[in-house]
């Protein structure tokens, strides 16, 4: 824990962690009561991150601790899974779909925009905390490629010239608000 | 049939009680698509917009009802009207705006919106519509549609006022197994005829058309799997050239409601193996009907199933549905879950009776949430009505799944690691044998199949093997889902009988190439498969005849591509997916792909040397031997085939360091065309780098050393005075 605590990672130093909450905490019980709690690891992570936006370090610790496995194990499957991500997110995910459809129509030349216009990396989040930038894979929605979302809302037919009209109308909004 | 068939009958009767007495007072029915796809364009406002027009109207007779999604995702929202006792309508691309028309001109007013009808096929307001079916069923030499065009022009009916149509593939009729008779549908009404003489179809034609009397005597029953197809989408061609076993219920049924499922012939089959002679004995109808897994490796799935129970007699077995679907450019698993989960679940329970299971997983990606939540009430309804559970219809074999979710691991697809997925680790795979099959999850006999090839078992068992070995070629039977997308008009999911050709699928069904542009090539099998050349499009899709050119049947993905796509940015794309995805276990995967990708970045930027391929083509190659698992030995694949079918395009970017089609950035030279040029100056004061000259009013000129390619001169540019060369 101590080394979580003296951690360089400015968003965790910043805020404190809110506890694992209750819900969760029966989910694991419950497994625990029943066969191969273990092999629940993946399940309990997908909860914390849809509580808590991420995986934060200590509450990592905390599920290895209740689960009974090693922390090893957790932080082992945190890592390799590309679902889960270990910072905070910003206050807009953009979700640029790569998936085959949407490339062959152009979806690179989206991502490059917004990774110039943002000076982000897929994976990254804007230094005043804006926006998350990230990938996905079909949406389903080939028909209407290329296409992204940002915080789930479907932007269809994009053009790499939309991308600073639609960035900079979503920043003014959220400044207004 | 015994006791446990009856006991499902009688459970039946139950569970259809309802339903029945709702449809046979609705004056309407309203088919809204409810899935992934379809609420991405808008069909949740549809639908409310329409629940708030029902209830302003106080009827109580109009009734909306979901269904999964069809498939036709170019056209979404796509919304059906049934006016009962009349021709149904669909309508395409459905906005809150047109639901008021539809609503008010043909719900309440019984009037057709033409502009509106899906396909836009339809100006006018047919008295009837004919589909002759069944022709692959049927050994005759005679075109019927156009016989049938000749008698109305005898009975001197107008032609213009029935539509005819052909659907080939669909029309199985159990009563009639000889193989001269043809079948055919009307509406209204949905009565279906058999005949086999010219003077039968003229009768029928007097008859039901000219006198509207149905003829009792000619007319059959279908299949029900045809029969509820064909009348709801015979009379759209993007439908009928089709042949759905895998999504028979997709687009029909409410994925939601096991009532409608069960109405569908839903868990017929389950009842039928459970009072069958023996679990054995489905095992051997699946091996007869020739099924081969539809996940991309094409085993035989009886012999996989068969691989489960010799040689062990361990009481704990599972069975798992690989619902990871990986392929970035493919989603008939997550449209087949969505609109038809209990068919699905239905097949998993059939196959943990043949070997002998009692708990079953399906494993499905995180990023699916729809599907997920229709798996998860489909199974709760299933335990609820005990056809899922403890001693299912008082057979003695009980039998219980869990959903297991992914976490956007593209190897996770990959069975072992799957396995090691759901057991709760990195999903790294090992090596093989043993087989899941001899030793699987938690080390007991596991079998694994993908979402498609359980849809099918119910299939089989309801309609029996010889009728689905039928379909298909020699060694592939049945049919395939494919996943239609890129450079063609009618984007969606196809489901054809193996063998049909690439150009069919691509033409007939896909509509061809929009834009004028010419076909260069179509992608199947995803990140693991290649590029097929246009030459090679009137090859039969099957799972022998795709690899012997350097490409596989896949999960079902198909990517067409045109003139103006790059090949080798193409490959690139894939096999930057695949390297971002190798779990870094293999060293020839892990390392290898990197190396590959390294060459293929320096030809797309400009810096490839001729050498290259040869390095390409060896490395590919000691990848493919000597990787751990499948991923690594099919990630050169898509390299491989370019480097096979596309090879001058490869030595274009080399040698000429150009890219014919404009794709790689590094290699587009942007060129001002001084006679068009008229001097606004816009391109230099947007040009980021200033690296375009001239004074106002005069050609400009751009600095080829400093430009950066950003292509922003060629967007701005009002006058098309900046060309790509
Ligand atoms: C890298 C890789 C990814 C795979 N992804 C999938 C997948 O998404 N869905 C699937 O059903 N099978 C996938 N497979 C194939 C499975 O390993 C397995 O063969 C299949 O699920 C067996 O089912 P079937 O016999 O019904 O096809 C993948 C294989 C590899 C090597
Ligand atoms: S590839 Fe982007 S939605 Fe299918």
């Amino acid at each position: 824990m101590g080394k979580n605590e003296n951690s360089t990672c400015s968003h965790c130093d910043m805020q404190e962690v809110a506890p694992l909450p209750s819900e969760i905490i029966e989910f694991i019980e419950d497994c625990l009561k029943g066969e191969r709690p273990e092999s629940q690891l993946i399940a309990v992570l997908h909860k914390v991150q849809l509580h808590y936006g991420y995986l934060p370090r200590p509450i990592l610790d905390d599920v290895a601790q209740r689960l009974q496995v090693p922390t090893s194990v957790v932080s082992g499957v945190a890592s390799f899974y590309h679902f889960f991500r270990l910072t905070p997110k910003g206050k807009y995910t953009i979700s640029v779909c790569m998936g085959t459809a949407c490339f062959v129509k152009g979806a690179d030349k989206i991502l490059e925009a917004i990774e110039s216009q943002l000076g982000i990396e897929i994976g990254e989040t804007t230094g005043d905390g804006f926006f998350t930038l990230e990938q996905s894979r079909c949406l389903g929605v080939c028909a209407l490629a290329p296409v992204m979302t940002i915080n789930g809302k479907v932007y269809s037919r994009v053009t790499p010239t939309q991308i600073p009209e639609i960035l900079n109308k979503l920043r003014e909004e959220s400044i207004a608000e | 049939m015994g006791n446990i068939y009856d006991q499902f009958l009688h459970l039946r009767d139950q569970q259809i009680q309802e339903i029945t007495e709702q449809n046979k007072g609705a004056h309407c029915v309203i088919h809204i698509g409810s899935a992934t796809c379809e609420n991405a364009a808008g069909a949740e406002r549809v639908r409310k917009e329409f629940e708030k027009l029902i209830r302003a109207s106080g009827r109580d007779d109009i009734l909306i009802k979901q269904t999964g999604c069809t498939g036709r995702c170019a056209r979404e929202p796509i919304v059906g009207v049934f006016v009962s006792g009349q021709i149904p309508f669909k309508y395409e691309k459905v906005d809150v705006e047109k639901v008021q028309q539809i609503f008010h001109d043909h719900v309440l007013g019984g009037e057709l919106v033409p502009s509106l009808i899906l396909d836009k096929k339809t100006s006018m307001i047919y008295s009837h519509v004919v589909v002759f079916c069944g022709n692959n069923f049927v050994a005759s030499d005679t075109n019927w549609p156009e016989v049938f065009e000749e008698i109305l022009a005898e009975c001197e009916i107008p032609s213009n006022s029935i539509k005819v149509y052909e659907a080939d593939h669909m029309g199985f009729s159990p009563e009639v197994s000889d193989c001269k008779t043809a079948r055919m549908m009307i509406m209204p009404g949905n009565i279906t005829y058999a005949f086999t003489y010219r003077d039968e179809l003229k009768k029928i034609v007097q008859s039901h058309i000219l006198g509207g009397q149905t003829l009792s005597d000619m007319q059959i029953e279908l299949d029900p799997m045809t029969k509820s197809y064909l009348s709801v989408y015979g009379d759209v061609s993007f439908f009928n050239k089709q042949t759905r076993l895998t999504l028979r219920h997709s687009g029909i049924i409410d994925p939601e409601d096991l009532a409608d499922y069960l109405l569908h012939q839903g868990y017929e089959s389950l009842a039928k193996a459970l009072d069958g002679p023996s679990a054995q004995d489905v095992i051997d109808q699946v091996l007869a009907s020739g099924l081969r897994g539809r996940g991309g490796g094409g085993y035989p799935t009886g012999q996989k199933w068969k691989n489960a129970i010799t040689g062990n007699d361990d009481p704990i077995r599972y069975v798992i549905c690989n619902a990871d679907e990986g392929d970035p450019g493919a989603f008939m698993d997550r449209s087949a879950l969505e609109g038809d989960p209990f068919s699905v679940i239905e097949g998993m329970t059939i196959g943990s009776y043949a070997i002998g299971a009692t708990k079953g997983f399906i494993y499905i990606r995180a990023e699916y949430p729809l599907a997920i939540e229709r798996c998860r009430i489909a199974i709760e309804k299933a335990k609820e009505a005990g056809l899922l559970g403890e001693n299912i219809l008082g057979s003695g074999h009980s039998f219980d799944i869990e959903i297991r979710l992914g976490a956007g691991a593209f190897v996770c697809g990959e069975e072992t690691a799957l396995l090691k997925s759901i057991e709760g680790e990195r999903g790294q795979p090992i090596l093989r044998p043993p087989y899941p099959t001899a030793s699987g999850l938690w080390g007991h006999p596991t079998v694994i199949n993908n979402v498609e090839t359980w849809a099918n078992i119910p299939v089989i068992l309801l309609y029996g093997p010889e009728f689905f070995s039928c379909i298909g070629t020699e060694a592939s039977k049945g049919t395939k889902v494919f996943a239609l997308a890129g450079k063609v008009r009618n984007t969606g999911l196809v489901e054809v009988p193996m063998g049909t050709t690439l150009r069919d699928i691509v033409y007939d069904i896909g509509g061809g190439i929009p834009g004028g542009h010419a076909l260069k090539a179509v992608q199947t099998g995803g990140p693991s498969g290649g590029f097929i050349h246009e030459k090679d499009l009137d090859l039969p899709v099957d799972y022998e005849s795709l690899s012997a050119i350097g490409s596989i049947m896949g999960s079902g993905g198909m990517i067409v591509l045109d003139e103006t796509d790059c090949m080798v940015s193409t490959a690139q794309f894939f096999l930057e997916f695949t390297q971002s995805e190798s779990c870094g276990k293999c060293v020839p995967c892990r390392e290898g792909t990197l190396r590959m990708l390294e060459i293929l970045k320096r030809i797309t930027s400009g810096n490839g040397v001729p050498e290259d391929l040869d390095k390409l083509e060896r490395l590919g190659n000691l990848i493919k031997k000597t990787s751990l698992c499948g991923l690594g030995q099919s990630a050169p694949n898509p390299i491989l085939s370019v480097l096979k079918n596309f090879r001058e395009e490869f030595l274009v970017h080399i040698e000429e360091k150009r890219c014919p089609s404009h794709r790689c950035t590094q290699l587009i030279r942007y060129r001002i065309d001084p006679d068009k040029c008229t001097g606004c100056t816009l391109c230099a004061r947007r040009c980021p780098v200033t690296c375009i000259s001239g004074s106002p009013r005069n050609p400009h000129l751009i600095d080829q050393d400093k430009c950066v390619r950003c292509g922003e001169c060629f967007n701005v540019c009002k006058f098309d005075a900046v060309t790509k060369i």
